[in-house]
């Protein structure tokens, strides 16, 4: 019976990781799907990674490097090309690889950071024929980043997310032409810093509360039509757009991969799509933890390395002190303003100094206040000079604070205006 | 009076940078900003990021970025200096892939590792 | 010179070669595009009817009993995926009882088995979601639902194995009269054939005219679909259809075989023969209508639209007769056409027959098929497998736990798919909730390396269709 099993090597697992190494677990595995470890960050070889955990901006290879290096210094066992085929409550892992073939590892915790996967055109019912040559952004930039393909000349972005907005940059690098990045938000889903230098820069337009109603080409895309939105979002008959494209590029949401979360009986919740987890990242089943973007959609990797780092400390207590208390949980709840926060509990609030919060506003704010309360009493206030729902906030409970609260449940919300 | 996005960090501060008073800046949470906004308007500079073609390692790709921001209007030259590049497994992160980038005195520098590993299975 | 030719490899002519293959006769197929059973039989409900819908004494009616009868026996010899789930036709109020009978009664006067009507509350049980309206239902134990695209291939796999000729791109673009029956000039040169059938689905009445006065004609009629993720797939446990109209079947919302939602079709007549785009009208027509069947399908869980095209006819049955000596039309063939497709074959062979055709049993016949499943063995399986071939240890297609061992059996099946579509419709890859986001970039590698081919030449799915432009470039300046 290994200590501990980290599903995923990306930031989030070599992060955990390293943090439960750290912490004294010792018999530890990495499982990791890929060739190599890195996740995610071996295809975004922009920078703009590493900001606040290593106070310089580094691209994702790099990034995922420093973590790499720190890993080789640990006993940490990495699996690669492995992939985890399922996961029960007890804690038994079920993987397969060429190199071993099928095998059931059991454990006494487990780490979940499987990440998350890309909205596909079916879930927004794009119309249209269904050509080759519609790409999801990151199939896309795997395709550029990782084996140096070229796939298309005249592209059309749906998604102003970061990943969209990167890919308008990249494809304008090597020699394509974007003809424009389309978004049905009134705003930009993505970093303003990304506005600048991925569409300003190259002169890429940015259509705003528009979006695709319509697809041609029988066997490479040809044509693509944009509409203006409602306030619904509902396309405005008349507003129609034609661009001569051979290809879009979809970057239209993220979802977190959850499917072995749901095999282990771990709860779920509706608005994250990821396990509610409470303070130490540990989720409904004790002795499992989740991090980064399987418990919800990160912007900055650094957040999910601080995440990932609390939930690996966490593991290690776990492991050293046995199954967690019983006691009643503080719930948090989201109340206007504010679409989710992670963690969805805190347990052991006196614990820590402080507790991270972290929420995502569920409308573009101007200056804000966000305020905790319990019941109708407002127990803390944070001003904010901007909220989107684009950009994950954080904000820090104190932990004495917590403690006086007993159980019951916290209300975070969002008011427009300053006081 | 012109209104700028700081792209330095990912805050993305909103600049006000005054051509007529030196280019004072207002808006800026941090010195970095300030500098930003003076350089945007007189001298913009961009950290670029590509890949080359790499051999006898586990992708047929290798990332690089310049070692430092270069002058934005260089920007497609750069990344046109990169084409002929043919690296050969071994490659370390921060190995000069390209010299003195169009003569901005950055290098083009390899952002990862790559061991030399045989073709893939 | 051939004994036959059929032109088209749908299910029809799928099934037709898979009837053939057991005698000794030198057949052919002809089928247009680059892959066979790519156009209506991939994109249609997937479901076996029980046959109480087409009207009593049409070939539609005893070949859709007959065919649904063969079906299950069929799919286990060729190792496809095909569930019993029974079917429920709603009467959404009280006015839609008395069709509802009338249909009841039409089962039983064409030979369904097991049919009986239900009460509100009783297909309520059976059903708790569906909606509060329901004044009751026909329930036929016998429906089931197939993979219809692993149907058809698995049918003209079998006949290739069995000796039968396939020609893909192999459009037929005319037919002429010679002494001992047929040349047809295709797109991939002549061929000469003592019997021709007319398999060609919305082309059938086209390939009628080439040999004949016309006769009947073909308007496609259009049919729009969503595709559920997994997690909508226990939403109901049957196929629901709602009473029947004149365009047919209507709305229905159903599991897949493959544990998905399906629920679709409109009924569309389009001029262009090749249109299979999704509309908003369309889809929006779709939605609306099955959550008055359903009103608790999560549309949010949508993972994909597709369209088919129904080769609708002028004819109320199934067009199927000679249009001349040694010419076979089994044409109009819209649903039950997936039904009745083996019925249709075992039909077709007896027709030719009686045309003179020579039947004389092969001695070694192998009519079935077996395939690899790598995610449906238990573990002592799937280390067997592993270890005779460590492929199947690599999973490619995380979604559906695709094997790069399923995906090389794929590549080099008996009919090797031209396409990432057409390895996604023989291994499965690419059919899950990221629909090919993750996988398809390791596919296209793995073909590119097996085929030996650049992966710029891998197409998505029929000729043209490439994905890939080439190596990534440099440059600041758009391509023309």
């Amino acid at each position: 019976m290994l200590d501990l099993i980290v599903i995923g090597g990306g930031p989030a697992g070599l992060a955990a990781a390293c943090s439960a190494w750290e912490g004294g677990a010792k018999d530890i595995v990495i499982v990791e799907r890929d060739k190599e470890l890195g996740g995610i960050l071996n295809q975004c070889i922009h920078s703009g990674f590493g900001l606040h955990y290593f106070g310089e901006e580094l691209t994702g290879p790099e990034y995922a490097g420093r973590f790499i290096r720190m890993l080789n210094d640990t006993g940490v066992r990495v699996e690669l090309d492995t992939m985890v085929l399922d996961i029960t409550e007890k804690k038994e892992v079920h993987l397969v690889s060429a190199a071993k073939g099928y095998r059931v590892l059991r454990a006494k915790a487990v780490i979940l950071a499987m990440g998350c996967r890309e909205r596909a055109r079916g879930a927004i019912s794009i119309p249209g024929s269904r050509p080759a040559g519609i790409f999801t952004a990151g199939a896309a930039q795997r395709y550029v980043n990782i084996e140096g393909h070229k796939v298309g000349s005249r592209i059309l972005i749906l998604g102003s997310g970061d990943i969209g907005l990167i890919m308008a940059r990249r494809m304008t690098l090597e020699g394509a032409k974007v003809l424009a990045c389309v978004e049905v938000m009134p705003y930009s889903g993505g970093l303003a810093r990304n506005i600048v230098q991925c569409l300003q820069d190259f002169g890429i337009p940015l259509y705003l509360s528009h979006t695709i109603v319509d697809i041609k080409g029988r066997a490479r895309v040809e044509q693509a039509t944009v509409a203006r939105v409602d306030a619904e979002r509902r396309p405005i008959p008349g507003t129609e757009r034609v661009f001569d494209c051979d290809t879009v590029l979809l970057s239209v949401g993220l979802i977190p991969e959850n499917e072995l979360s749901r095999k282990a009986g771990i709860e779920i919740d509706r608005r994250t799509s990821g396990p509610v987890v409470d303070e130490n990242m540990e989720t409904s089943v004790p002795g499992i933890f989740a991090c980064g973007n399987v418990v919800h959609v990160h912007d900055l990797v650094d957040f999910v390395t601080a995440e990932s780092r609390r939930a690996g400390a966490a593991a290690a207590a776990y492991l050293a002190r046995g199954e967690k208390p019983e006691g009643g949980a503080l719930e948090l709840k989201n109340g206007d303003g504010v679409a989710y926060t992670v963690p969805q509990k805190i347990r052991r609030p006196g614990a820590k100094k402080s507790v991270d919060v972290f929420f995502r506003a569920s409308r573009v704010c101007g200056k804000s206040t966000v305020a905790v309360r319990r019941g109708d009493a407002v127990l803390a206030k944070f001003r904010r000079d901007r909220l989107a729902p684009g950009e994950m906030e954080r904000i820090a409970l104190p932990g004495a604070l917590l403690e006086a609260c007993g159980s019951g449940s916290l209300t975070v919300s969002v008011e427009e205006g300053s006081e | 009076m012109t209104e700028l996005i700081c792209i330095v960090c990912p805050k993305g501060c909103r600049l006000r940078v005054d051509e007529a008073r030196g280019f004072a800046v207002k808006g800026n949470s941090c010195p970095r900003g300030a500098e930003y906004g003076r350089a945007e308007l007189t001298h913009p500079v961009r950290v670029v990021t590509s890949t080359v073609r790499i051999a006898g390692a586990l992708h047929p790709r290798c990332p690089v970025k310049t070692s430092a921001p270069i002058p934005k209007k260089l920007v497609f030259d750069a990344v046109r200096a990169l084409d002929g590049v043919r690296l050969a497994a071994p490659v370390s992160a921060g190995q000069v892939v390209v010299r003195n980038v169009c003569g901005s005195g950055a290098d083009f520098v390899a952002t990862r590792d790559f061991q030399l590993s045989g073709p893939r299975p | 010179m051939y004994d036959v030719a059929i032109v088209g490899c749908g299910i029809v002519g799928a099934a037709t070669a898979y009837e053939l293959s057991r005698y000794r006769l030198k057949t052919v197929v002809l089928e247009r595009r680059n892959d066979v059973c790519d156009a209506a039989t991939k994109a249609n409900s997937a479901i076996i009817h029980a046959g109480y819908d087409p009207a009593p004494g049409t070939l539609m009616a005893k070949l859709n009993v007959r065919g649904a009868g063969m079906a299950r026996e069929l799919c286990a010899r060729l190792d496809i995926p095909y569930r019993r789930i029974g079917s429920l036709v709603l009467a959404l109020g009280e006015r839609e009882l008395p069709p509802l009978r009338k249909l009841y009664a039409q089962g039983v006067q064409n030979g369904v088995k097991g049919l009986s009507l239900l009460s509100a509350s009783e297909a309520r049980t059976l059903e708790p979601h569906i909606a509060p309206g329901v004044a009751g239902a026909l329930y036929a134990p016998g429906a089931a639902v197939v993979s219809p695209w692993e149907y058809g291939i698995a049918l003209a796999e079998t006949a290739v194995q069995n000796g039968v000729r396939l020609l893909r791109s192999a459009q037929v673009r005319s037919i002429g009269r010679i002494e001992e029956g047929w040349r047809l000039a295709t797109a991939r040169g002549g061929v000469e054939a003592k019997f021709v059938v007319n398999a060609a689905g919305v082309f059938s009445d086209r390939v009628h005219n080439m040999v004949a006065p016309p006769d009947f004609s073909i308007r496609p009629v259009r049919g729009e679909y969503y595709l559920l993720d997994k997690s909508e797939g226990a939403r109901v446990s049957h196929v629901i259809f709602q009473c029947p109209t004149r365009n047919g079947k209507g709305v229905l919302v159903s599991p897949t075989v493959q544990g998905n939602l399906i629920v679709g079709p409109n009924a569309q007549p389009v001029e262009d023969r090749l249109d299979v785009s999704n509309t908003a009208e369309g889809l929006d027509f779709v939605r609306r209508t099955a959550l008055r069947s359903v009103p608790s399908i999560s549309f949010r869980d949508n993972i994909r639209n597709f369209a088919g095209l129904r080769a609708v006819c002028d004819r109320d049955d199934f067009v199927i007769r000679f249009a001349a000596p040694g010419f076979l039309d089994l044409a109009g063939i819209r649903s039950p056409g997936l039904s009745a497709a083996p019925a249709i074959a075992e039909y077709a062979v007896e027709l030719l027959r009686g045309e003179g055709l020579q039947t004389e049993e092969k001695a070694h016949w192998s009519g079935g098929r077996k395939k690899v499943r790598f995610r449906e063995l238990d573990a002592e399986g799937k280390n067997r497998l592993i270890r005779e071939n460590p492929a199947y240890g690599r999973v490619v297609c995380r979604c559906e736990t695709v094997t790069e061992g399923e995906i090389l059996d794929a590549l080099h099946s008996p009919i090797p798919p031209r396409s990432l579509d057409g390895v996604k419709r023989r291994a499965g890859s690419g059919m899950g909730r990221c629909q090919g986001g993750f996988c398809g970039p390791r596919v296209l590698e793995i073909m590119a390396r097996e085929y030996r081919v650049a992966p710029e030449e891998v197409l998505q799915d029929d000729d043209g269709s490439w994905i890939l432009l080439g190596e990534t470039r440099r440059g600041g300046d758009a391509d023309a």
